[in-house]
C-alpha cells in the first residue's frame, strides 16, 4: 500500500514544476517503472485517481513505461534479462553479475494540452 | 499536447532527506541499523537480545516503528535505553522525515549503534531509504523457505539475513538450506545468520558481526 504515499509524491512533484493555472491542462504524467521497484502499477493508478478527483489534476492519467530486469555479467560479459528475482547470468549461470536496470522509480515527462 | 521533460526519482524527496540522516549520523559517529522482516518474524526480541549482549559496553539508542501502539518501546525501554517510538497511523513503512522527526529526542553524540525497527511488512519498506548504513532483514523458520523468492527486494537491498527461531526447527516445515539457497539466489552477497531468542543460538555470532561493522 505504499502506492498511495508515491502517488502523494508524484502530485507533489507535479506541482513544484507546473505554474498553477497550469495543472489543470496535465493529461499524462510519464513514468519509468522497473520491474522490481516493487510498485504494482494498479495500485498506483488506483492510488492517483483516488486523490486527484475533482482536483486541478482532475484530467491527468498515468502513462506507465515498464523498465526491463536486466544485469550484466563481470564473467562472460554478456548482457541478459534474466527472470527476476534470479541475479544469475541468463547466459552463463554466474552469480557474479550487476543490474542494470529494473529499479527505476521516475517521473519522466509531463504530456500537458497546448494553449 | 506539449512534452514537458521532469526527469526525477519518484522518491528523491525521501532520498534527499535520508542523505541527511545519514551525513548526521556519520557526523555524530553513529552506525545505523535498519530492520526489517514480517510481523512476529521476532525483531523486537532480537533488539533486546543485542542490547543484553552489549549490556553498556556500547550506547545503544532504538527507534521503533509500528502501526499502532507503543507497546514495542515500552519493551525496549525496560532495558534502559533511549528508545523513539513512531507510530504511522496506518502507515505501513517508515520515511526518512518520520526518522528525521524523531531524531530530536535522541542523543546522536551520546550514541554508537542507532537501531530502527521498521515497521512489520516484507514489501514497502524495501523501497524507502532511511540514511541507514545496513538494512538487516530477519525471518523466522514457521514463515518457510521460499520467501526470499516470493519477496526478493527486501533481500536484495540487505546487508545481512538473520534467520530466526531456529529453535523450532524440529517442529515446523522449513529448509534451511533452501532458504539460503534462495536468498543467495536474490542477494549473491548476503551474509547470513542463525538465532534464537529463546536459546540465545547465534546472538553472540549476530553482535561480533554488528561489532566489526560499525
Amino acid at each position: 500500500m505504499h502506492e498511495l504515499s508515491l502517488a502523494k509524491d508524484i502530485i507533489d512533484t507535479v506541482k513544484q514544476s507546473l505554474p498553477a493555472e497550469e495543472l489543470p491542462k496535465v493529461r499524462k504524467i510519464v513514468l519509468e517503472i522497473g520491474t522490481y521497484s516493487g510498485v504494482v502499477s494498479d495500485s498506483l493508478n488506483f492510488s492517483f485517481e483516488a486523490i486527484t478527483t475533482d482536483t486541478e489534476l482532475n484530467e491527468a492519467e498515468l502513462e506507465i513505461i515498464e523498465i526491463p530486469f536486466r544485469l550484466k555479467c563481470n564473467l562472460c560479459s554478456n548482457e541478459t534479462e534474466p527472470e527476476f528475482p534470479m541475479m544469475l547470468c541468463g547466459n552463463c549461470g554466474s552469480s557474479n553479475t550487476v543490474v542494470l536496470s529494473g529499479d527505476e522509480l521516475k517521473i519522466k515527462e509531463l504530456k500537458i494540452l497546448e494553449n | 499536447m506539449e512534452i514537458i521533460k521532469i526527469e526525477r526519482k519518484v522518491l528523491a524527496k525521501n532520498d534527499a532527506i535520508a542523505s541527511e540522516n545519514r551525513k548526521l549520523f556519520t557526523d555524530s559517529g553513529v552506525f545505523t541499523v535498519n530492520m526489517v522482516s514480517s510481523p512476529g518474524s521476532g525483531k523486537t526480541s532480537l533488539v533486546e537480545r543485542i542490547i543484553q549482549h552489549f549490556g553498556g559496553r556500547l550506547n545503544i539508542s532504538v527507534i521503533e516503528g509500528d502501526v499502532q501502539t507503543d507497546l514495542d518501546a515500552q519493551r525496549v525501554g525496560a532495558y534502559n535505553v533511549p528508545v523513539v517510538q513512531i507510530i504511522t497511523n496506518g502507515g505501513c513503512h517508515l520515511e526518512a522525515n518520520l526518522v528525521k522527526d524523531s531524531l530530536s529526542a535522541l542523543d546522536l553524540v551520546k550514541t554508537d549503534l542507532l537501531i530502527i525497527e521498521n515497521v512489520g511488512n516484507l514489501v514497502c519498506p524495501a523501497g524507502y531509504d532511511l540514511g541507514e548504513d545496513m538494512k538487516m532483514v530477519v525471518i523466522s523458520v514457521t514463515e518457510g523457505d521460499d520467501k526470499p523468492l516470493k519477496y526478493p527486494k527486501m533481500f536484495m537491498n540487505s546487508k545481512v539475513l538473520v534467520i530466526n527461531k531456529v529453535d523450532l526447527l524440529p517442529y515446523v516445515n522449513c529448509n534451511i538450506a533452501g532458504l539460503k539457497e534462495n536468498a543467495l539466489k536474490v542477494n549473491p552477497d548476503l551474509v547470513i545468520l542463525e538465532t534464537s531468542c529463546t536459546s540465545g543460538a547465534g546472538i553472540n555470532e549476530l553482535c561480533d558481526f554488528i561489532e566489526k561493522s560499525i
